[in-house]
């Protein structure tokens, strides 16, 4: 994984700068996201695989208030959500006791504004997670423009109304330039494999230190040249 | 002090009380501000007893009828007053004594520190006999005559006929007593009020009620709704009373009277004091429609236990949300459903410790994040109880520790963590070593790379001295995951066997 990384900043839901690093492609390489904030879906490759929570928190914009909610199953097979490890403590935490309290307390979330995103970590597959409560999800995140994710831990992807699915698993880290045998920057594989308006793809990703951006390796796909060919 | 001790007093010229100590020191007397700080005393003071006067200008009169057992007896009772009054620097002058009149003689003219009297009066009824126990008269006896709160006239003239204790004027005849003195300066009725003879009831400062409306039902209503449309007709009422008074509900409930005597009584909290209608009735809505009529319900109260001032600019009309109204309002209604324990914010903590530092607190109580909201905030009670320190606990480590910087090589922490570190199996060249496999969960993980240790050692102020510190490895197994886990204690620290390892957080 070492030479041809160009950096790419994943600010909100939309990408910002772009960086070159000596060795890099020429490529601009943009985040696939949606034109406005929606639903999106992310299937953990392993219930104790943390690497999405990488990729997720580079999605999210920093500045508002956090709400995420864990439902009972997800904190005892995978933990509780960390503040110190986190870029901004702003949060707000919520336990429920089952799937159906966690979907509630998302659509109460995305009913304020005043909120960046709401992140809803559900266990397996509950019955009362259906079509319909996705697409309810999705068009009150639309409506109030709030930034929806749903993480699904050890679940199965069958019908949803989110506008994008990934999955996301944890990748070996880059090499670490200070001591060989340490881990570098944490990567990850994600595969966007249904998105609306988009071709589906898979990238391997890596986080920049110091704030949660995104990396792609040569051999993804050139995010650019996706939006040339849909547009 | 000094200047008291040679011989000025009260009520002599500051020139003169100079003349006598030129080191006298004058300071402007706050008249208003001495008033209203006996009138908040006063309030304070119903955590030992709920009849409390104001008393003169420096003083409160408690009814503790009934109440000593609660501090441990007389003497308990005398001694808390006494040490909370000295915590907050005041010094004061207590006693107690079957009638008010004679306690407040023996608080101000008893010379001696003797401690209180030993027999305290069953409240009886209307014909009750006057109390002549041994020694209350031989108490109020040797205490001058101005102890009768007698006017200064009435008292010099007692002076002149040589009646100058009480127990000299015990001792007169009382008719010659009523006969000489009438009216304004009934001395016998001073005298009666004092030993018990006439009762002199307490008036108790007027507490603020708490905003409440309250609504009688014609009939017994036996519907599941009743209690719903109850709530739709009183919040308007209740609304106009907060906005009379310029207040916020913190605390809102909705009490059901049954006709057999039962209440049911439904009650919500919100995490900033709020006034408006729609919020409280969604707030109170499905509770409401949860209380059991039973038999029927004949009437209903809302009341605001706790409220908190609220300015009218803080509440408009027109419903424009800003950020941290929404907010409040949000954490409101998850809290009503969910319970304030599952709704939480971190509070940072400055501890070593990974499971401290985060510090969780309940959203309702800390509305604004890293808990600078909470604990600076006047409260007005509705109720008098001693509940004034208990919903806003400050602690001094609220501060937010030096952030961890998440930059390389500096201090990483995981994104996750468990609530309690698992065990694991460890495989590991050398005992102090770099671990080079781990089995989580029936799941074995090669370690690839690792990072470490950093050394987090207990906190011997507030842990047993058997705790073992800890070496923090970070860890990535071949497939990229990466895991927080450590070492719990040395080989030969002298706490326990050998080491143990754990497993703790993850990264993402």
């Amino acid at each position: 994984m070492a030479g041809g990384l160009s950096l790419v900043a994943g600010d909100g839901s939309r990408a910002a700068k772009q960086h070159q690093l000596p060795s890099g492609l020429g490529e601009r390489w943009q985040l696939p996201a949606p034109p406005s904030p929606t639903l999106a879906e992310l299937f953990a490759a392993h219930p104790r695989d943390g690497g999405w929570a990488g990729f997720l928190l580079a999605q999210v914009e920093a500045g508002k208030p956090l709400l995420w909610v864990q439902e009972r199953m997800a904190i005892l097979e995978s933990g509780r959500v960390h503040p110190p490890g986190l870029p901004h403590q702003d949060l707000i935490h919520i336990e429920a006791r089952d799937a159906r309290d966690a979907l509630w307390a998302m659509e109460e979330g995305l009913r304020c504004s005043a909120l960046s995103a709401v992140i809803g970590e559900i266990w397996g597959d509950p019955k009362v997670l259906d079509f319909t409560a996705t697409r309810r999800l999705a068009v009150a995140s639309e409506r109030s423009g709030v930034a929806a994710f749903l993480i699904r831990l050890g679940g199965h992807a069958n019908l949803s109304g989110a506008r994008m699915r990934w999955r996301v698993a944890s990748a070996p880290s880059l090499v670490n330039d200070l001591d060989p045998r340490a881990p570098g920057l944490p990567a990850c594989d994600a595969e966007l494999f249904r998105a609306r308006g988009m071709p589906p793809g898979r990238w391997s990703v890596a986080h920049e230190a110091g704030a949660f951006h995104l990396a792609a390796a040569p051999g993804g796909r050139a995010l650019g040249e996706d939006r040339r060919l849909s547009a | 002090m000094a200047a008291a001790e040679r011989g000025a007093h009260a009520g002599a010229r500051l020139t003169d009380a100079r003349a006598l100590d030129p080191a006298l020191v004058a300071v402007a007397a706050d008249v208003e501000g001495d008033a209203a700080l006996v009138r908040r005393l006063a309030q304070w003071a119903a955590r030992w007893s709920p009849l409390v006067e104001v008393d003169g200008a420096d003083g409160l009169r408690l009814d503790v009828t009934g109440v000593e057992h609660l501090f441990g007896g007389e003497r308990g009772l005398v001694r808390d007053v006494r040490q909370r009054f000295t915590k907050m620097g005041l010094t004061v002058r207590l006693a107690i004594a079957p009638t008010a009149a004679a306690a407040w003689a023996l608080a101000r003219f008893r010379k001696t520190l003797t401690p209180t009297l030993s027999r305290t009066r069953e409240r009886e009824g209307p014909a009750a006999k006057p109390w002549e126990g041994e020694g209350f008269s031989a108490q109020l006896s040797p205490l001058p005559v101005t102890a009768l709160r007698l006017d200064p006239d009435t008292v010099r003239t007692l002076e002149r006929l040589g009646l100058k204790t009480i127990g000299a004027l015990m001792d007169v005849p009382r008719l010659a007593l009523a006969r000489r003195f009438r009216g304004a300066e009934d001395v016998v009725d001073a005298l009666d009020r004092a030993l018990g003879r006439k009762p002199e009831p307490l008036t108790a400062a007027p507490a603020d009620p708490p905003p409440r409306a309250a609504r009688r039902l014609e009939e017994p209503a036996t519907h599941p709704e009743a209690a719903s449309q109850a709530l739709e007709r009183l919040i308007p009422a209740l609304v106009k009373e907060l906005q009379q008074r310029h207040l916020g509900a913190r605390r809102l409930s909705l009490t059901g009277f049954r006709v057999d005597g039962s209440v049911g009584v439904a009650s919500v909290a919100t995490s900033i004091p709020s006034r408006e209608p729609k919020h409280l009735q969604r707030l109170l809505a499905d509770k409401a429609a949860m209380l059991d009529p039973e038999f029927g319900f004949d009437a209903f109260a809302l009341t605001a236990d706790w409220t908190e001032a609220l300015d009218a600019a803080q509440d408009s009309l027109v419903e424009e949300p800003s950020g941290e109204r929404e907010l409040a309002r949000l954490v409101d209604r998850l809290t009503v459903k969910l319970g304030p324990r599952a709704v939480r914010r971190p509070q940072p903590l400055e501890s070593h410790l990974p499971e401290r530092a985060s510090g969780w607190g309940a959203a309702v109580l800390n509305p604004s994040p890293l808990g600078e909201g909470g604990s600076s905030r006047r409260l007005r009670k509705g109720e008098a109880d001693s509940r004034l320190s208990l919903a806003h606990p400050p602690t001094a480590s609220r501060r937010a520790p030096p952030c961890p910087a998440r930059g390389e090589g500096l201090l990483h922490r995981p994104q996750r963590l468990l609530d309690r570190a698992e065990a694991i199996d460890v495989i590991y060249a050398t005992p102090e070593g770099m671990p080079r496999r781990f089995v989580w969960r029936r799941a074995v993980h090669d370690i690839a790379r690792v990072e470490g240790p950093e050394r987090i050692a207990p906190e011997w102020w507030r842990q047993p001295s058997s705790a073992r510190l800890r070496d923090y490895y970070r860890v990535e197994d071949a497939e990229g995951r990466r895991f927080w886990i450590y070492r719990e204690g040395l080989i030969g620290d002298g706490r326990g066997g050998l080491p143990a390892w754990f497993i703790h957080g993850l990264f993402g």
